[in-house]
């Protein structure tokens, strides 16, 4: 680790201020992946913006059909929270499936959206569900924030506030984890929302989260597990590494749909 | 004696309080005053010539106490990395070993390793400096597959062709006759994939020399702190015996990592004089997987000749070894001698004929890991029996009772003469509790779930206590294999046993307290165990090849016998009574025939202040010594079934029972003894279906953290159920043979065999990760579709 310059904001609007200042500077949320990296000489930020003590960025409330999760509400909170397990059953388990419980305990939403790894589970909820990212500055559809590996539609000195996501009327998570890491080699979130279908993919392409067409156009008919009966994924754009070959995780994908649906079917 | 605490009671951990109340005191919890840290710069390429070391910005950066380079080492005299065990080529000549400096000279070898060290105030500021050292390289091709190791480019000048050795066993004229009246031949080729160690706590030293007495110590993560400072001392010519202290603490886990003498350690107690600060240096999680001696990596071809009864004639193995970049401390002798001697595995086969490659590559030196050898031969052994047995339509179990050896003792046609054992012992328990007769019930039940179900065997035979010292130095071992100890009873009675061996994670503490609480009839909380510290212990060997009960104990057992015989002198002075009338019996010297007695505290104090006898005729005090050298090795075997249940739609593996019988002769500590099984079977899974270290084309290693290298976890692994057979060693005092490594070895084929039982074809490596099943499983219903 190199050494860096340690802010402690009391507010957003400090720690976009502070932002502003330091142009190597970075926030810290949970630092579940800043810190590893920091240690590793990979990333070396010249300030670290703290939002662990900046007031109003944590928490869970249901807002009309909507449940909203502060930025630096922790997985473990998510995941133990009533109302996220009564609206959206699927994302309170998706919480609980991420890394293990120090990694839960200490890891937020926002800097998991913010970070859009491409083996991520949140981004993934957030596509399906057609979240809202809320930021200091304006309020970003998720079909707008995901824009490829670690690249999202932050702009400098823009901080993620809370992500709203409209209660859907089924939705559950499928994750087939990478047998190492357990982060998603193909994590799936399946959501129905009237006769709205979305199925949103991590893990398995190149470009991160993506909607699979092939298994939303054959869950529109009818949303059950043998609609997805011989969907078949292109392989093309998918991830290839020593864990998973293309094919195999283009297979996943119809697999896990599936899996998902029944799930959210409560079978 | 209390039955609790007596050989045979399970006996909790004494260890165990301090190591989970954070008592524990490991080399990284030892602190020098003014101590100084060392960063290794390594390199970053897997085969270059350094053209240009530029450490002057270095040495001038803030807190650096001084940068070290091979130029140093060699200006200092200071020896390369010795390889203890000499192997001749099926010529007669010796083996090609290149230099292995500590720091690199002229050359890196692996990505890893060591090009310069810098020494700091501070382990950042060490850091930081290093970033400023300028290192020209020339970057040459990587030798990463040993298939085409012969036609690459040189990794040492003393051996072109990148081949170690070319050695062989057996007798080939017998086993190409066995082949050619064979009636069928059953051919296999397997892959024994390379590990990563991964104990614990990762490597760590520091080095203290002391100005005013010119005594190096050395506090280091080693299972063998003698062997350390002998090699330090005689071949890198560090400092003599005497001047050198080696102190190996706590030690979190080693699994045979910690065996070896490493450069890191090295360059600490050689630099910590050139400072003139104790100089510190702990390996970061990467630094261990990048340069640990890795483990296992065979390719073999074998080939069983049978009859036409399905008894086995012959037996004939080809494997490559990789040996890495370097021959590491006993690397030479993992892929020969102990492995081609077990290739007779539990079965009588007239005629073996073995050849091993040991061949160069710019990957990490590799070298013996929790197993060492039999791994590899029981994978091969048990993988080519369970497809010859369904070549022939024979059911598993019954092809290796029909081959199974059945009297004792049976020289094997390598080396090996087994002493006892009951394979059909252990075999018919293990079918029992396995269930196996209703195994076709539950294939169905499965199948109806979709899933695939397959049952493994693997009937191991593993040697313990390598030995004896003549016989390893004729097949060209540096060392002996014996094993010491000391008994130190004081006055009061309680008693200090001093060991050769080493405990790190095997509960010496615990079991040798045990058996000399027992011996001598004392309360187990009057017994202490020493270890791990050159000056407080006599030269001994150290911990591996699960040689500290067969060996350690033994030589334990050979000192408590001296003890008691002094005992009887000194009691017989004290009771007044003839030496020959003095019965030594829980705990008590009695006079034979009267109620005349003393408790052996009460001897032990006669025998400090001896006022019942003179000096001349009997010396005071109550310690002896003694030094055990095996007469053959221990043979520790069993059956292991492992079922499995397959989603074939995902190549999902779930271990779902899991039956272990093993014979390990008498056991001191039952509960100590299942931990170790439990254990050594979460490695051997682990090999099986999760770990697999991988080097790409260019020798980088891909699987260097934790995000790619896939270890056990918990919830890979069912429930044991665990039966033991008995049949007492019958050439150590004791009847015990060892249980350290014999999960490890017998694990991997059980599992594999279960998973081509249930894909339907033979074609799974290991490890068997989903996508490797699935792929196997998709080849499966080809097969089927195809039938
Ligand atoms: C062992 C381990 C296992 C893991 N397993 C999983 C897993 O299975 N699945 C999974 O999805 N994740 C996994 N993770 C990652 C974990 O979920 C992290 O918590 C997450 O990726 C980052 O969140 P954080 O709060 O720790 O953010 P930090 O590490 O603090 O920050 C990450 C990045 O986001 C930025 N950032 C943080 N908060 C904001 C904000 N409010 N606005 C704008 N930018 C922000 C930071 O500047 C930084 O660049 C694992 C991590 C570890 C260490």
């Amino acid at each position: 680790m190199y050494a860096f310059s340690y802010h402690n904001p009391k507010t957003v609007r400090q720690a976009a201020t502070l932002l502003s200042k330091n142009a190597e500077g970075k926030v810290l949320a949970g630092g579940q992946t800043l810190l590893p990296t920091m240690k590793q000489r990979l990333a070396s930020p010249s300030a670290l913006i703290d939002l662990g003590h900046a007031e109003g960025l944590s928490g869970i409330e249901q807002k009309g059909r909507n449940i909203v999760i502060g930025a630096m509400t922790r997985h473990v909170d998510v995941a133990t929270s009533a109302i996220v397990k009564n609206a959206i059953p699927g994302l309170a388990a998706l919480a609980e499936g991420i890394g293990d419980a120090a990694v839960r305990n200490r890891g937020t939403i926002g800097g998991s959206i913010a970070n859009n790894d491409p083996a991520a589970d949140y981004p993934s909820a957030a596509l399906a569900l057609g979240a809202t990212i809320v930021t200091n500055k304006r309020k970003i559809a998720a079909d707008d924030f995901f824009q490829g590996m670690f690249a999202t539609a932050l702009e400098e000195g823009e901080i993620i506030v809370k992500v709203s996501f409209p209660i859907p009327s089924k939705a559950a998570y499928e994750k087939f984890p990478n047998p190492a890491s357990r982060y998603a080699l193909v994590g799936v979130f399946v959501a129905k929302k009237g006769s709205d279908v979305r199925v949103a993919v991590t893990g398995a392409g190149s470009n991160g989260v993506f909607r699979s067409k092939e298994c939303e156009a054959a869950l529109a008919g009818r949303f059950n597990a043998k609609s997805l009966e011989g969907v078949k994924v292109s392989a093309s754009g998918l991830n290839a590494d020593m864990h998973a070959t293309s094919e195999y995780r283009a297979h996943l994908i119809p697999v896990m749909a599936k899996r998902a649906v029944t799930k959210a079917l409560g079978k | 004696m209390s039955a609790k605490t007596g050989v045979g009671a399970p006996v909790l951990r004494k260890e165990d309080f301090r190591f989970i109340t954070g008592k524990g005191q490991y080399t990284d919890d030892i602190n020098r005053q003014d101590q100084a840290y060392a960063y290794f710069l390594r390199s970053p390429h897997a085969h270059a010539t350094i053209k240009k070391l530029d450490i002057s910005a270095a040495k001038s950066a803030p807190g650096v106490l001084g940068v070290l380079t091979g130029d140093d080492l060699a200006a200092d005299k200071i020896g390369g990395l010795i390889c203890g065990w000499m192997i001749h080529n099926k010529d007669g000549s010796p083996m090609k070993a290149g230099a292995h400096p500590a720091l690199a000279q002229g050359k890196v070898r692996y990505v890893g390793d060591h090009v310069a060290v810098v020494i700091a105030d501070t382990y950042a500021q060490a850091k930081d400096a290093a970033e400023k050292i300028i290192v020209d390289y020339q970057v040459l091709p990587a030798v990463v597959d040993m298939n085409k190791a012969k036609g690459s480019v040189a990794i040492h000048d003393v051996a072109p062709d990148n081949m170690v050795y070319d050695w062989h066993l057996g007798d080939k004229a017998a086993t190409d006759a066995a082949f050619a009246k064979a009636k069928h031949v059953t051919k296999i080729d397997v892959v024994n994939n390379r590990l990563i160690p991964n104990a614990m706590e990762p490597r760590a030293a520091i080095g203290d020399f002391d100005s005013g007495t010119g005594v190096y110590t050395l506090y280091t993560t080693s299972q063998n702190p003698h062997v350390a400072r002998l090699v330090l001392s005689a071949f890198v010519g560090i400092a003599p015996e005497h001047k050198l202290r080696v102190i190996a603490p706590d030690v979190g886990g080693g699994f045979g990592s910690k065996i070896f003498i490493y450069a890191e350690e090295t360059v600490c107690v050689w630099a910590s004089k050139k400072v003139g600060r104790p100089v510190k240096w702990t390996a970061d999680r990467t630094e261990a997987f990048l340069s640990d001696a890795h483990g296992r990596d065979h390719i073999t071809h074998a080939e069983l000749a049978l009859d036409d009864k399905g008894k086995i004639l012959g037996f004939r193995v080809h494997t490559k070894a990789n040996l890495g970049a370097y021959l590491s401390t006993f690397s030479s002798c993992v892929p020969t001698y102990l492995y081609a001697p077990l290739l007779s595995g539990q079965y009588d086969i007239p005629a073996i004929y073995a050849e091993v490659e040991g061949i160069y590559t710019t990957t990490a030196p590799v070298d013996a890991y929790r197993g060492a050898g039999r791994p590899e031969a029981t994978f091969l052994v048990e993988r080519i029996i369970e497809k010859a047995a369904r070549e022939t339509g024979t059911d598993p179990a019954l092809f290796r009772r029909k081959n199974f050896i059945k009297s004792f003792p049976h020289q094997t046609p390598v080396i090996m003469a087994y002493d006892t054992g009951n394979y059909t012992a252990s075999l018919d328990l293990a079918l029992e509790m396995a269930d196996y007769k209703n195994f076709g019930k539950r294939k169905k039940d499965s199948a109806k779930n979709g899933k695939l179900r397959g049952i493994g065997f693997s009937a191991y035979i593993e040697a313990c206590g390598i030995a004896p010292s003549a016989a390893v130095g004729s097949l060209g071992a540096g060392v002996g294999l014996w094993e010491s100890a000391e008994i130190r009873v004081n006055p009061v009675g309680t008693v200090e046993v001093l060991t050769g061996s080493h405990s790190h994670g095997q509960g010496h503490e615990t079991t040798f307290a045990q058996l000399v609480a027992d011996r001598l009839g004392i309360d187990i909380e009057s017994v202490s165990v020493v270890h791990g510290d050159t000056d407080k212990v006599q030269f001994g060997m150290g911990t591996y090849g699960s040689r500290s009960g067969a060996v350690g104990m033994s030589a334990i057992v050979k000192a408590v016998d001296k003890v008691i015989a002094k005992g009887k002198k000194v009691a017989a002075y004290a009771l007044e009574a003839a030496e020959k009338d003095i019965e030594f019996k829980d705990g008590r010297f009695n006079v034979a025939g009267t109620d005349k007695s003393l408790a052996f505290g009460e001897v032990a104090l006669q025998a400090y202040i001896a006022h019942k006898f003179n000096g001349q005729d009997l010396e005071p005090g109550l310690k002896e010594g003694a030094f055990y050298d095996p007469t053959n090795f221990t043979f520790p075997s069993g059956v292991h079934i492992c079922e499995v249940e397959i989603d074939p739609e995902t190549g999902v593996t779930d271990i779902v029972k899991w039956t272990a019988v093993d014979d390990f002769g008498n056991i001191i500590n039952p509960m100590i003894v299942e931990g170790q099984v439990h254990g050594g079977i979460a490695q051997g899974v682990g090999q099986a279906l999760l770990e697999g270290a991988h080097y790409n084309a260019d020798g980088q290693l891909v699987t260097a953290s934790y995000m790619d290298y896939t270890m056990p976890r918990a919830d890979d692994l069912p429930s044991f159920d665990i039966g033991i057979t008995t049949t007492p060693c019958t050439t150590n005092p004791l009847g015990i043979k060892g249980c350290g490594e014999a999960g490890a070895i017998a694990a991997p084929p059980a599992v594999i065999n279960a998973i081509t039982d249930a894909v339907g074809h033979e074609d799974v490596p290991m490890p068997a990760t989903p996508l490797a099943v699935w792929h196997a499983c998709q080849k499966g219903a080809r097969k089927l579709a195809a039938e």
